[in-house]
Parts: structure tokens; C-alpha cells; sequence
């Protein structure tokens, strides 16, 4: 769990911040705080697909689910146990 | 009533809400034609000012040129005002087809196709080309309409970094699986100025099966050596496979714009684009003037060599003066000031010296870059650069911030 959270955490840094950006952690706002815009959710939820061998049905890739790392791990963790 | 007093107060604090933000927008009224001297009315109300206009698209020039104007009365008068119909019931005449012969050859793509304007040829070309079974990965800085246009669409839609061709190369080989995939990028950015590294990006795009559409908006007539555009100065003349642009900014500054490239791809948007099928083309008077601008622009390329001169001197001088810039080559100068304030504050004062030129700050660019972004065309001459210049060099000392760093300004006046 802690491991798919730094996965992800860098996965959000080095596909959305610039340089010079405030750092982030586990619970910081991503898409509320104006990170990541929903537009570019894509490629998270593609992303996590790919790494974790999961289907996130579009209408669960919600904002509210997307809006921090631990939020996206848990998600990520749901749909793992569900594929068993 | 249905308008009730309620629904009034919403958007009276929606509209207070954006006062009070900083961000409303006010229109100053020009009582002269489109060039290089205008006269301004600001506030409304005031007595008209003789200003330098250094904020226009009027790259070349050519948008109160007296063979534009004169071509546009004789299209008015052969082939009359209004269209008062759509293109495919009997909204097209012969000088519309003409047109988009002579834009494809000018362009050097294989079709075109008219559009009221940019906005809706970006509006309707993604939902025209594509299906839910595919990709479009646009660079993150593409221009409103484009954004617009890809959300219309039912294609995912996935971005790259800035001009970062290894964060597209990345999101080429993330989409693989898709049936068809699509590149989107502006050919020179409006707020920066800079251009797409169009070479590279086809060379990507022939490696992954991707299509590749540029918006040549603020290119087409001047960029590259004979004004063709980015892919002309990026050596890939028949390479880009969408092309979107505007008739409303160098091309004679009216109105209208187009699709042009892959045939199949054009006839799909006749076919299928909405803001094609559903609105009147270009007006008559309007297609005539863009015709004979395109006949200059083959005559020579005077204009954009003079536009060309133009920019490096206005850019050499702002940078000896101590301002600090977005790099760049292009008529697009922006004058990097961060703060919100202090690009509005320093507009007011160069107003008031005679000079029109914007500050642009957030939402329109990204928060911390606000800036005054200056625009150059051939209608310049070299004195109104040289007053310009003194106004812009007296206003920095004002405010204190020629030869300082960026850090300098923002410490002085925040972010």
C-alpha cells in the first residue's frame, strides 16, 4: 500500500508539476487545488490501468475519487480486490 | 416572469464576483480603422486619444490596405452583402471555392474548407474526424478554441507538457492501443510567442501512426520564409495533415476562417462539422478581400521581410532597455511583469504616454506570469517603434524595474 502510494505520488509529480512547484504529499488537493485539471485525468486513470492490470469504469474515475494520492490508492486497492 | 428577481441577483453577484476578482473585462471603442494610429475612446465617454496600437493582429498590415479595400467594394458590389443561407443549400458561391483553391495552394495541403471562423473550425474539426474509440493528445498551452473543440468531441483526450517532446513521444506510446490518434498543437503560441518544434513532432507522429493538426492562427502569412507558416519554417510543407487558421488576424484581420489538408479529412468536416453545416460562410465581401490579400502575399514577401525587421528591433530594444522577456522570434514580444497589478498599472501608464498595449494576467495565463503583450506589423514604422520604445523605457523607470530580474520584480511587487 505505502509502496503504490509513493508510485503514485511520483507518477503526479513528474507528469504534472513544473520545476518550481510547491511540493505535494498523500493528501494534497489534486484536482480541487488546481493540479491536475480533470481534462488531464487521462492519463492517471490510463496510467493506473496499465500498472495495477485494472479497469476503472469512466463513471467511477470521478474528480472526488481522482482529488488526492489517497484517494486514487484507495480506488486503486477497491478494484484490485475486486479482480481477486 | 420568468426572469425573476432572483435569477437577476445570481448573476448580479456572478458579475460583482468578477469585479471584484480583477479580471472584468472592459472594451475600449476605436474610432478610425484598424492600423498602426488609432483613435481610442477609454473610458467610454472620454475624448478621443491618438495611440500606437501595439497590441492588434494586424500582423502584415493589411487589414485597411487600400488594394484590400478596394477588391472588398468591388466583391460587394458582384456579389452582393449576405449569403442569407447555409453552404449546402445555396450559401456557396464560386469565389468561396476560389478561395479554398487558392488557400490549399498557398498552405500547400490538399483541400480546404470555410469555416465562419477559427473558433469554428476548431470547434468542429475533432468531432468531425473522430470516434469514442480514439485519441487526441494536445500540447497543455493550445489556444481556448482547440480546448473547445476537444471537448465537443467524444475521443479521449490526453496532453503533454509545453513543447516537451518527450512527454508527447510518452503519451504516443501510453495510447498505442487506440484506433486513431491525434497530435493537437498551436503553430506559434499566442501568449508566449514561441512555435511548436513542428520537425520533430512529424517525425514522432510517422513513428507512432499519429495525425497531426496545427493551428497556424498566428502564423499563416508571416512565419517562414515565404509567410506560408510554422511547417514552411520547420521544412514539413505537406507533412501536416490538419492545418486550422484565420482570416481574422494577418490575412486581412475581417473575419472566417478554414480547415485545410488530407483531402479525406476535409470532406469529412464538410460532410460532418456542425459549425460548417449550421451557420452561414464567410460573407461575399469579406472572401473577396482575403482573395486579393493572398495575391499579395504571392506577389512578395515585402511585408513579412518588413514585419521580420520590425520584431528584432522592437525585441533588441526592449532587451537593451533592461525589460525581461519571453524568448522568442516571432511578432509576439510579451513583456514579462508577474504581478497582475503591476501589468494592469503599467498598461494605464503607457496609455497615457500614448501607447496601446494589454496586460494579460490569470486565467488568461498561467498565475505568477502576468504580462503586457506586445504585438508588431509591418503597418509599424521605425518611429513608432522609437516612441513606443521611449514610452515603455520612461514607464519601466516609474516603476523601477528595468534591468531587474525576475526575482527583482516579484520581490518588489509579489506574485
Amino acid at each position: 500500500m505505502d509502496d503504490m502510494k509513493g508510485v503514485i505520488l511520483n507518477y503526479v509529480k513528474k507528469e504534472y508539476l513544473e520545476d518550481d512547484s510547491e511540493p505535494i504529499n498523500f493528501d494534497t488537493p489534486l484536482i480541487s487545488g488546481g493540479i491536475v485539471d480533470s481534462f488531464s485525468m487521462v492519463s492517471l486513470k490510463r496510467f493506473l490501468e496499465n500498472k495495477y492490470s485494472i479497469q476503472i469504469p469512466d463513471d467511477q474515475a470521478t474528480p472526488e475519487a481522482f482529488d488526492s494520492v489517497n484517494k486514487i490508492t484507495s480506488l486503486v486497492e477497491a478494484f484490485i480486490q475486486k479482480k481477486g | 416572469m420568468a426572469y425573476s428577481e432572483r435569477v437577476s441577483n445570481l448573476y448580479k453577484e456572478q458579475l460583482k464576483g468578477i469585479q471584484e476578482a480583477g479580471i472584468f473585462k472592459q472594451e475600449r471603442f476605436i474610432h478610425s480603422p484598424q492600423a498602426a494610429d488609432i483613435e481610442v475612446e477609454y473610458p467610454a465617454g472620454a475624448s478621443l486619444k491618438k495611440v500606437i496600437n501595439m497590441c492588434s493582429n494586424n500582423y502584415l498590415g493589411l487589414s485597411s490596405h487600400p488594394d484590400v479595400l478596394k477588391a472588398a467594394h468591388e466583391g460587394l458590389d458582384a456579389r452582393g452583402y449576405g449569403m442569407s443561407s447555409v453552404r449546402f443549400i445555396c450559401g456557396t458561391q464560386d469565389i468561396h471555392r476560389e478561395l479554398e483553391r487558392n488557400v490549399t495552394a498557398f498552405l500547400g495541403t490538399e483541400d480546404t474548407l470555410l469555416f465562419p471562423s477559427c473558433m469554428d473550425a476548431n470547434a468542429g474539426v475533432f468531432e468531425a474526424i473522430l470516434t469514442k474509440e480514439d485519441v487526441m493528445i494536445s500540447d497543455r498551452l493550445v489556444h481556448a478554441s482547440l480546448i473547445d473543440g476537444i471537448r465537443l468531441c467524444s475521443a479521449i483526450h490526453d496532453t503533454y507538457k509545453h513543447s516537451d517532446m518527450g512527454h508527447l513521444e510518452e503519451k504516443l506510446q501510453l495510447h498505442s492501443d487506440k484506433r486513431l490518434k491525434i497530435v493537437i498543437t498551436d503553430g506559434v503560441f499566442s501568449m508566449d510567442g514561441d512555435t511548436a518544434k513542428l520537425d520533430l513532432m512529424v517525425s514522432l507522429c510517422e513513428k507512432y501512426d499519429a495525425m497531426l493538426l496545427v493551428d497556424e492562427s498566428h502564423a499563416s502569412g508571416f512565419i517562414g520564409k515565404t509567410g506560408r507558416g510554422t511547417h514552411e519554417r520547420c521544412g514539413v510543407v505537406g507533412k501536416i495533415d490538419i492545418i486550422t487558421t484565420t482570416f481574422g488576424k494577418a490575412l486581412g484581420g475581417a473575419s472566417g476562417g478554414c480547415v485545410s489538408g488530407r483531402k479525406e479529412l476535409v470532406e469529412m468536416c464538410r460532410q460532418k462539422a456542425r459549425p460548417y453545416l449550421f451557420s452561414n460562410t464567410i460573407a461575399p465581401v469579406v472572401v473577396a478581400g482575403v482573395l486579393k490579400v493572398l495575391e499579395i502575399l504571392a506577389a512578395s514577401t515585402e511585408r513579412r521581410d518588413k514585419l521580420e525587421k520590425n520584431a528584432a528591433y522592437w525585441r533588441k530594444g526592449l532587451t537593451e532597455a533592461g525589460f525581461v522577456l519571453k524568448e522568442g522570434d516571432t511578432p509576439i514580444v510579451p513583456v514579462m511583469l508577474f504581478n497582475a497589478k503591476l501589468a494592469q498599472d503599467l498598461s494605464k501608464a503607457l496609455y497615457d504616454e500614448g501607447i496601446y498595449a494589454i496586460g494579460f494576467f490569470f486565467p488568461v495565463v498561467p498565475q505568477g506570469q502576468a504580462r503586457i503583450r506586445t504585438q508588431i506589423s509591418a503597418g509599424h514604422e521605425i518611429h513608432h517603434l522609437d516612441k513606443a520604445l521611449s514610452a515603455f523605457i520612461k514607464v519601466g523607470k516609474k516603476f523601477n524595474i528595468l534591468g531587474k530580474t525576475k526575482q527583482e520584480i516579484v520581490e518588489m511587487y509579489g506574485l
